[in-house]
């Protein structure tokens, strides 16, 4: 299984990168984007809307099914990749460059808690 | 949960297996969008072993199954041919769809769908002392199916199984020829041209390997979906199943009221009619894919729902079929929920693909 190390996840199978500027980018991991297969459409959350931890922000949809995408942190949204909307295939060629939707975070320390690469492959193989 | 003889080579290949109906099967060896456009441009290989292949022997088999079957198998008159019928409850609800072939006057063949066979096997043999005491009906689990579809399906098979041209190369469409123990019929799933081959479950792997090596793609059942609902084909569970009438699903075409013949649910079909349409769906607008019971809505009114939807990788948006009210007509513009969402989608002639080719109009096919 592919994973960065550098990255940090959630349960519900989100990576989520910290930025230079400190907004945090968001995509879905390799493991989740192998489960759904192919996939056709991305919808990512427009820029300006404030968002809490755990909500529904966006939506994948492969041929085979629809899947929601999470915040994995509370905060607003600044930028979402229009490169997905017109080519969802860049989620299965490479996940983790394929990011949806960037967030400020409202507390930056949030980051910190979510789960390391180690956790992420537990909670995938448990 | 059940497996053909193909599971091991389907792992290996590093398929992704998924319960199908209480069968191991594989859904994609990779990427099903590829698979899909192998079968539309070349050709590719799917294991569909798990439909059940009946066999019906004894010299009563023809005014049986013109007793079984809504479909009239008095069609079949040269052996080889092949019909597709649903086979119904008394109420008229379809208990299955399934293609029967002739190959003499004691010998039809029927192939059925596997999460429907054990019970179709219990209906059709409580129907004998009805029509004909005189056939035997038998399960023949020990063959395997193999489905090679595509425009160059036919060429790389007789690649592959050099002697079995002579038997196959002069069918038509709907037309089956038995050599010794395997069964080659020129039908499909897909709207491409291509064979299905019945052989003995210990031969189906040297098949198998023989048509990757002549250059078929191995194929999954997402893709069989895809292929299939483009080409506007009914899915047995899906798209009908026993509480929809054919005439409310898109199959009156396989219906056969004419003359005296009786059949199993005829006298329900005449007393209710139809009240709906199997009609297809094309997503106009972005928004996501349509899906099965999503709503469809005309003038803000509840028309029908989406028995099967998708994303069609031939045309590049997505595609569906629906159960809608009669009245509703091709050329039509309604609405669906998707997710909330009220997307438009113009409403078309339930086929979409055909021969690799798009169906639509130029209105459609933007």
């Amino acid at each position: 299984m592919k994973l960065p190390q550098d990255l940090r996840y959630t349960e519900s199978h989100e990576w989520v990168r910290r930025e230079a500027d400190g907004n945090v980018s968001v995509g879905i991991t390799d493991h989740a984007q192998e489960q759904l297969g192919d996939i056709v459409f991305v919808e990512a959350p427009h820029p300006g809307r404030k968002v809490k931890a755990g909500e529904a922000v966006g939506v994948v949809e492969s041929v085979k099914a629809a899947s929601d995408i999470y915040a994995p942190v509370s905060g607003e949204i600044v930028a979402a990749n229009a490169e997905l909307s017109s080519s969802p295939e860049k989620v299965n060629e490479d996940a983790f460059a394929a990011w949806m939707y960037r967030i400020r975070p409202d507390d930056a320390a949030a980051i910190d808690r979510l789960l390391d690469a180690a956790a992420y492959r537990k909670s995938v193989s448990a | 949960m059940r497996k053909t003889p193909l599971n091991a080579w389907h792992r290996e290949a590093g398929a992704r297996m998924v319960d199908f109906g209480g069968w191991e099967m594989p859904l994609h060896y990779g990427s099903q969008i590829e698979e899909h456009h192998a079968v539309r441009r070349d050709a590719g290989v799917f294991d569909v072993s798990h439909m059940r292949v009946v066999d019906f022997r004894g010299s009563g088999s023809r005014a049986f199954l013109r007793g079984a079957l809504a479909n009239d198998v008095a069609r079949l008159a040269a052996p080889g041919k092949a019909l597709y019928t649903c086979m119904l409850a008394e109420d008229g609800g379809v208990l299955d769809d399934l293609i029967v072939y002739f190959f003499r006057e004691d010998f039809f063949r029927a192939v059925v769908n596997a999460s429907t066979a054990d019970k179709d096997l219990a209906w059709l043999r409580s129907l004998r002392s009805r029509w004909s005491s005189d056939v035997e009906i038998e399960s023949r689990d020990d063959l395997a199916l193999i489905a090679i579809q595509g425009p160059r399906a036919r060429e790389r098979f007789w690649q592959a199984m050099p002697g079995l041209r002579a038997a196959t190369e002069p069918l038509a469409p709907f037309g089956a020829a038995l050599v010794g123990d395997v069964m080659v019929a020129r039908t499909g799933y897909t709207g491409e041209d291509g064979f299905e081959v019945a052989l003995p479950a210990s031969h189906a792997a040297a098949l198998w390997k023989a048509l990757v090596a002549a250059g078929a793609r191995p194929c999954g059942l997402g893709a069989r979906d895809t292929l299939r609902l483009e080409a506007g084909m009914n899915l047995y569970g899906q798209d009908m199943d026993e509480r929809v009438s054919p005439f409310d699903a898109g199959l009156a075409w396989t219906v056969d009221l004419s003359g005296a013949r009786d059949f199993v649910g005829k006298s329900a079909l005449l007393v209710h009619g139809s009240r709906h349409e199997l009609l297809g769906l094309v997503l106009l607008e972005p928004g996501g894919v349509l899906r099965a019971h999503q709503e469809v809505l005309s003038g803000g009114r509840r028309v029908g729902e989406i028995t099967s939807g998708t994303y069609s990788p031939t045309l590049a948006r997505s595609i569906a079929l629906a159960r809608l009210e009669r009245g509703i007509a091709a050329g039509a513009t309604v609405q669906v929920d998707v997710r909330g969402k009220r997307l438009a989608a113009r409403v078309v002639k339930p086929s979409f693909v055909r021969r690799g080719k798009s169906l639509l109009s130029d209105k459609e096919d933007r």
